[in-house]
C-alpha cells in the first residue's frame, strides 16, 4: 500500500513535471517568427476604445506589409505611463497627457506626438418605458444637472420645458456613471464642464471624478446592463457599444442649437467646429458645427519624435501613414467615425516630423 | 433528550440536518449549471473545433478561435506551477513537519495573508520587479505572477493534508529507522496525496481564470506565442477584453472561451485524478 | 510535533554508523530546504510590502492617519480616503462568509459522509469547478441573471415586509451589497467545500464508530466526533475563503455598484478596497493618485492581517475552552 501510494505522488509530479517541460519546450519553438532577421514587431499598448479597429488595422497591415504590431488595450493611463517607461513602441490614449506627464516623458525621451487615428462619441441612454430611442431631449445643461443630482425626477419642468410632447413619468432618476477609470468618462465629463460652470467647480474633467450619483457600472457593459435593468435610469456609454447593442439614446443640443443624435457622421462633423492646433491635443467637445454631436473625442496614438531604432522607426512612421489614409476605410464598420480631412493634414504633418538621428524618417 | 421520544427527536433532528447538507451541495452545484448553461447558451454559435484549433480574427471577420490564447494558458500555468509547486509543497512540509510553533504560525500566517492580496496587486508587483526592469512584457513576468497567488493555497493545503496523516504512520516509519526526509516524502506525503492533488488542482483553477494580474505582465499578443521574454496571449484575458467589447461577435466568442476554460481545467483535474486513482489500485 | 527517537536493533548499528551519518545529513539538507522554500515565501510577501510601500509612499506622506478615516475620494482634486472601501471590504466579506460557510460546510459533509459514493468525485469535481470561471464570467452572470432576481423579488420583498430596519432600507437597485455579498460567496464556497471536505475525509474512522457506538446519530456523530477532531482543517478553508472574499475584485466591482458612500443598508450600492484599485489603477495617472490606490492595497494587507489574527484566537479560544470543560 505504502509503494503504491508513493507511485500516486510520483505519478502526479510526473504529469505536472511533463506539462511543465512541454510548456517550457514549447514556447520557444513557437517563435521562428522573432529570430528572423528582417522580420519587425511592434508593440503598442493604451486605450481600450479604439482597440477592436487597431487590432483590425494591424491584421490587415500584417498581411499588406509583414510587419507584426502588437497592440493591447490596458487602458490608456496605462498606454500613457508605458510609453513614458519605454516597454512599448507607441502609447494610445483617449485623454490628453497632462503638462506633468509630457514633462516627464521630454526629459527622458524627447518630444512626443499625439497623433489622432479616430474620433469616438458618447451617447447617452436611458430607460423610460414608451419613449424610444431618440426621442428623449436633452440640452447639456440639464443633463449636468441630472448629474449633479439637482434635477431629480423625471417630470421635472427643465426636461419636460423641451420635451413637450412625451410623457415624463413622476419617477427618480437612477443616475447612473462609469465607475472605471476610462476615456469614455474623460470625454463625459470635458463636456459636462464646457457646457456648466457648475459641473466644473463641483466636480470636474477627469478619467474617473467624484460623482453624487447612484450606480457606478464597470466598463460599458456595466453601465449598460444597470440602465438596461433599473427603470427610469439614465446612463452614458460609447457610441459603439449603443449602437452595436441597440440601446435607446437621447437627442443632444449642441452648440449652434440643433438636437442630434449621436451618429459616426454627426461625430466626424464635431471635428469641423473646433480650431485645430498643430499639436492637435484638443477635445472636440461641444462643437460649433450645426451638425456636430456635442460630447466628442479624438483617440490619439503616442509616438516620440525621435526614434532610436531605424528600422522600428520607419515601421511606425509608415504603419502610421497607413492608418490615417487607407485605414480609414475600415473605420464606419467598426462603428468607427473617419478622421475629417483637416485632421488628416495635420496628421501627415506630425508623422512627417518622426525622424531618426535628425532626419525624417518618411517623406510626403 | 431521554427516553423514546427523545431519540426520535434526536433521529428527526439528524435526518433534517442531513436532508440539508444534501440541498446545501445541490444549490451550489446548482448555481454552476446555471453559469455554465449561460456561457453555454450565449457561447454555443463558437463552440466548434475552428475555436480551438484557428488563431483569433479581427471584429468583422467570421470564424476566428482561440487557439493561441489556449497555448498561452497551458504555457502561463506551466511556469506558475513549475515555480509554485516546489515552492509551496516545501514549505507546507515545512509547516507540517519541522517547523516549531513560533515559526510556524509566523510562516502560515505570512501564507494567509499572501493569499489576500488582490489579483491586481500581484500584477503591480510582477511589473516592477520584472516588466520595468526588462523593458518588456513578458510570459515569465506573468508566470512569476501567477505563481506567488499559487503558492499560497498550494502551501495550506498542503499543510493541512499533512497535518491530517495520522501519527502513527509517521511513528511506525520512524520506529523502522528510516531517515525523516524519506519517511517525509515516501510515508506522509502520499498519505496526503489526495488532499495535496485538491489543492494543486484548486491553485490551477484559480490562476486558470485570472485576469488582473496578466494585464500589467503578459499584456496579451495578436501574433500567438512568441516565446517567454515576449508578451503572450491568455483565455481570461482574452475573455476579460471580448466580454467588455462593443461587439456581440466577441462577446459570444467570450462565453465560448469560458466555457472552454472550465471544461479545460475540469479536463486537467479528471486526468490527474484518474491518474493517481488507477495507480492506486 | 514530538520526535521520538528510535531504538535501533544493535546488529544494524554497527555497520550503519556511515549511512546514519549520511541519513542525519540528508535530513539536515531536506529540513533545511523546507525551510529555505518556506522564507522565500516570506520574503515575497516582505518584497511586496516594500515595493509597494515605494508606491504609496507619497499618498501616505500626505494624508497620514488622515487616509484611513476620510470618506472622500475625488481624483480631481486629489483628496483620498480609504473609510467606505474598507467598509464595504468587510460587510462584503462578512454577508459572503456568512452565506458561503454554511453551505460549504453542509457540501463537505454531504460529499464525504452521506452521498453514495459512485457520486462523491464527480460532484467534488464540479464544485472545484466553480474556482475556475474567469472571475469577469461570473460578473457578468451575475449583472445578467442574478441582480435582476435579486431586485425582484427578494430586495423588493425584504423592502416591503423588513423596510423598517435600516438594513434592508432604500430603493432596490438589485446591485449593492447583497449581491456582491452573495457573489462572493459563490466564488468562495469552492475552496471551503474542497478543503473542508478533504479534512473531514482524512478523521479516522475510530472516532466516527466511537460514537455511534455511544448511540449518538449520524448527525450527532458528525457534529460532536467528526467536525472537532478536524476543526483547523476547517478554520484553514474559510480562512483562505475569506482572503479570496477580501482580495476578490472584477465580479465583485460588476455587482456591487461601486458608489463610494457609507450606508448601513444592503441594498445600497458600495465599493470594496479591491474593486476600487481595479477599476481605477488602469487609468490613473500622477504619483498621489496611483500611490493612494496602491496604499489602499496596503491597508487591505492590514485587514487581512487583522482578520487572520482574529480567527487565530479564536481557534485558541474554542481549543482552550474545549480543553477545559472536558
Amino acid at each position: 500500500m505504502r509503494r503504491i501510494n508513493n507511485w500516486i505522488s510520483g505519478i502526479a509530479m510526473a504529469i505536472l513535471t511533463a506539462a511543465v517541460v512541454f510548456a517550457g519546450c514549447a514556447a520557444p519553438s513557437g517563435s521562428p517568427a522573432t529570430t528572423q532577421a528582417k522580420s519587425i514587431n511592434l508593440n503598442g499598448a493604451g486605450a481600450t476604445f479604439p482597440a477592436p479597429l487597431y487590432t483590425k488595422w494591424f491584421d490587415e497591415y500584417n498581411k499588406l506589409t509583414g510587419v507584426k504590431v502588437n497592440y493591447q488595450p490596458i487602458g490608456s493611463g496605462g498606454g500613457i505611463s508605458q510609453i513614458i517607461e519605454g516597454t512599448v513602441d507607441f502609447g494610445a490614449t483617449d485623454g490628453i497627457m497632462t503638462d506633468a506627464e509630457i514633462a516627464k516623458a521630454e526629459s527622458k525621451n524627447g518630444p512626443i506626438l499625439h497623433i489622432p487615428t479616430t474620433s469616438g462619441s458618447v451617447a447617452v441612454i436611458y430607460n423610460l418605458s414608451g419613449i424610444g430611442s431618440g426621442q428623449l431631449k436633452l440640452t447639456g445643461d440639464v443633463l449636468a444637472n441630472i448629474y449633479l443630482k439637482k434635477i431629480n425626477k423625471w417630470n421635472d419642468p427643465a426636461i419636460t420645458a423641451i420635451n413637450p410632447g412625451l410623457k415624463l413619468p413622476d419617477a427618480a432618476i437612477a443616475a447612473v456613471f462609469r465607475s472605471d477609470g476610462s476615456g469614455t468618462t474623460y470625454i463625459f465629463t470635458n463636456y459636462l464642464c464646457k457646457v456648466s460652470p457648475e459641473f466644473k467647480s463641483g466636480i470636474g474633467n477627469a478619467k474617473s471624478v467624484k460623482w453624487p450619483g447612484d450606480i457606478g457600472g464597470q466598463g460599458n457593459a456595466g453601465v449598460a446592463g444597470q440602465v438596461q435593468q433599473i427603470p427610469n435610469s439614465i446612463g452614458y456609454v460609447e457610441l459603439a457599444y449603443a449602437e452595436q447593442n441597440k440601446l435607446a439614446w437621447a437627442s443632444l443640443k449642441n452648440a449652434a442649437g440643433n438636437f442630434v443624435e449621436p451618429s459616426l457622421t454627426a461625430t466626424t462633423k464635431a471635428a469641423e467646429g473646433i480650431t485645430l492646433p498643430d499639436d492637435m491635443k484638443v477635445m472636440l467637445t461641444d462643437s460649433a458645427n450645426p451638425e456636430a454631436y456635442p460630447i466628442v473625442g479624438f483617440t490619439w496614438i503616442l509616438v516620440y519624435v525621435n526614434q532610436k531604432d531605424k528600422d522600428k522607426g520607419e515601421a511606425l512612421a509608415k504603419m502610421l501613414w497607413w492608418a490615417i489614409h487607407d485605414g480609414q476605410k475600415y473605420t464606419e464598420p467598426l462603428t468607427y467615425a473617419n478622421l475629417a480631412g483637416s485632421t488628416v493634414t495635420k496628421a501627415e504633418n506630425a508623422i512627417l516630423s518622426i525622424k531618426y538621428q535628425e532626419q525624417p524618417i518618411i517623406t510626403r | 433528550m431521554k427516553g423514546r421520544s427523545g431519540y426520535f427527536r434526536r433521529k428527526q433532528f439528524s435526518r433534517l440536518m442531513l436532508v440539508l447538507c444534501g440541498i446545501a451541495t445541490a444549490c451550489v452545484i446548482l448555481v454552476l449549471i446555471l453559469i455554465l448553461g449561460y456561457t453555454l447558451v450565449n457561447g454555443v454559435s463558437y463552440l466548434s473545433l475552428d475555436f480551438i484549433t484557428q488563431p483569433s480574427k479581427p471584429v468583422g471577420e467570421v470564424g476566428g478561435g482561440m487557439r493561441d490564447d489556449i497555448y498561452g494558458t497551458f504555457i502561463l500555468v506551466g511556469l506558475a506551477s513549475l515555480i509554485a509547486l516546489p515552492v509551496g509543497m516545501m514549505t507546507g512540509i515545512f509547516l507540517a513537519a519541522f517547523a516549531g510553533p513560533k515559526a510556524a504560525s509566523a510562516i502560515r500566517f505570512a501564507a494567509d495573508i499572501l493569499a489576500g492580496v488582490p489579483s491586481i496587486i500581484v500584477g503591480v508587483f510582477a511589473y516592477a520587479i520584472l516588466v520595468r526592469p526588462m523593458h518588456s512584457y513578458s510570459a515569465l513576468s506573468a508566470g512569476v505572477a501567477l505563481a506567488i497567488i499559487m503558492i499560497p493555497v498550494v502551501a495550506r493545503t498542503a499543510e493541512e493534508s499533512l497535518r491530517l496523516v495520522p501519527n502513527s504512520q509517521r511513528e511506525a516509519a520512524l520506529a523502522l529507522g528510516i531517515n525523516r526526509w524519506r519517511i517525509t516524502l515516501g510515508v506522509i506525503v502520499p498519505g496526503a496525496v489526495t488532499g495535496i492533488v485538491t489543492g494543486i488542482m484548486l491553485a490551477v483553477a484559480r490562476i486558470a481564470g485570472e485576469t488582473a494580474p496578466l494585464i500589467f505582465t503578459a499584456l496579451g499578443s495578436a501574433f500567438g506565442v512568441q516565446g517567454l521574454t515576449q508578451p503572450i496571449g491568455a483565455l481570461p484575458l482574452q475573455i476579460y477584453r471580448y466580454a467588455l467589447s462593443p461587439y456581440t461577435d466577441w462577446q459570444q466568442q467570450a462565453w465560448a472561451a469560458a466555457f472552454l476554460l472550465v471544461i479545460l481545467v475540469l479536463g486537467i483535474n479528471v486526468i490527474v485524478r484518474l491518474v493517481s486513482s488507477r495507480r492506486s489500485k | 510535533m514530538n520526535q521520538c527517537k528510535p531504538d535501533r536493533p544493535a546488529a544494524e548499528v554497527a555497520g550503519d554508523i556511515v549511512s546514519a551519518a549520511r541519513a542525519r545529513i540528508g535530513d539536515a539538507i531536506f529540513t533545511r530546504l523546507t525551510l529555505f522554500f518556506s522564507i522565500l515565501m516570506v520574503t515575497i510577501l516582505i518584497a511586496l510590502l516594500i515595493v509597494l510601500g515605494i508606491d504609496a509612499w507619497p499618498a501616505i506622506q500626505k494624508f497620514g492617519l488622515s487616509f484611513i478615516t476620510s470618506v472622500e475620494w475625488d481624483p480631481v482634486n486629489e483628496v483620498f480616503g480609504a473609510l467606505p472601501a474598507i467598509y464595504g471590504t468587510l460587510l462584503s466579506s462578512a454577508i459572503g462568509l456568512i452565506i458561503a460557510v454554511p453551505i460549504s460546510l453542509g457540501s463537505a459533509i454531504f460529499l464525504s459522509e452521506l452521498a453514495p459514493q459512485w457520486m462523491r468525485r464527480p460532484c467534488s469535481f464540479l464544485i472545484e469547478m466553480l474556482a475556475a470561471i474567469p472571475s469577469v464570467i461570473i460578473g457578468l452572470w451575475g449583472l445578467y441573471v442574478m441582480v435582476p432576481f435579486i431586485r425582484n423579488p427578494i430586495e423588493i420583498w425584504l423592502g416591503s415586509n423588513l423596510g423598517f430596519l435600516p438594513l434592508f432600507s432604500g430603493p432596490p437597485f438589485g446591485v449593492g451589497f447583497l449581491s456582491a455579498g452573495i457573489i462572493l460567496a459563490i466564488m468562495v464556497i469552492p475552496i471551503i467545500t474542497a478543503v473542508s471536505r478533504e479534512a473531514i475525509v482524512a478523521v479516522p474512522l475510530t472516532q466516527r464508530e466511537a460514537m455511534l457506538a455511544l448511540g449518538a446519530t449520524r448527525w450527532e456523530m458528525i457534529a460532536r466526533a467528526v467536525l472537532p477532531y478536524c476543526r483547523s482543517g476547517l478554520v484553514g478553508g474559510v480562512v483562505l475563503g475569506l482572503g479570496r472574499a477580501l482580495g476578490e475584485t472584477m465580479a465583485v466591482t460588476m455587482v456591487i455598484g461601486n458608489a463610494y458612500t457609507l450606508s448601513p443598508s444592503l441594498f445600497s450600492p458600495g465599493a470594496t478596497i479591491a474593486s476600487k484599485v481595479a477599476s481605477e489603477f488602469n487609468e490613473a495617472s500622477g504619483d498621489l493618485y496611483i500611490g493612494s490606490l496602491i496604499e489602499l492595497a496596503l491597508v487591505l494587507f492590514a485587514i487581512t492581517l487583522l482578520v487572520n489574527i482574529i480567527a487565530r484566537l479564536l481557534v485558541w479560544r474554542t481549543v482552550s475552552v474545549r480543553s477545559t470543560g472536558e
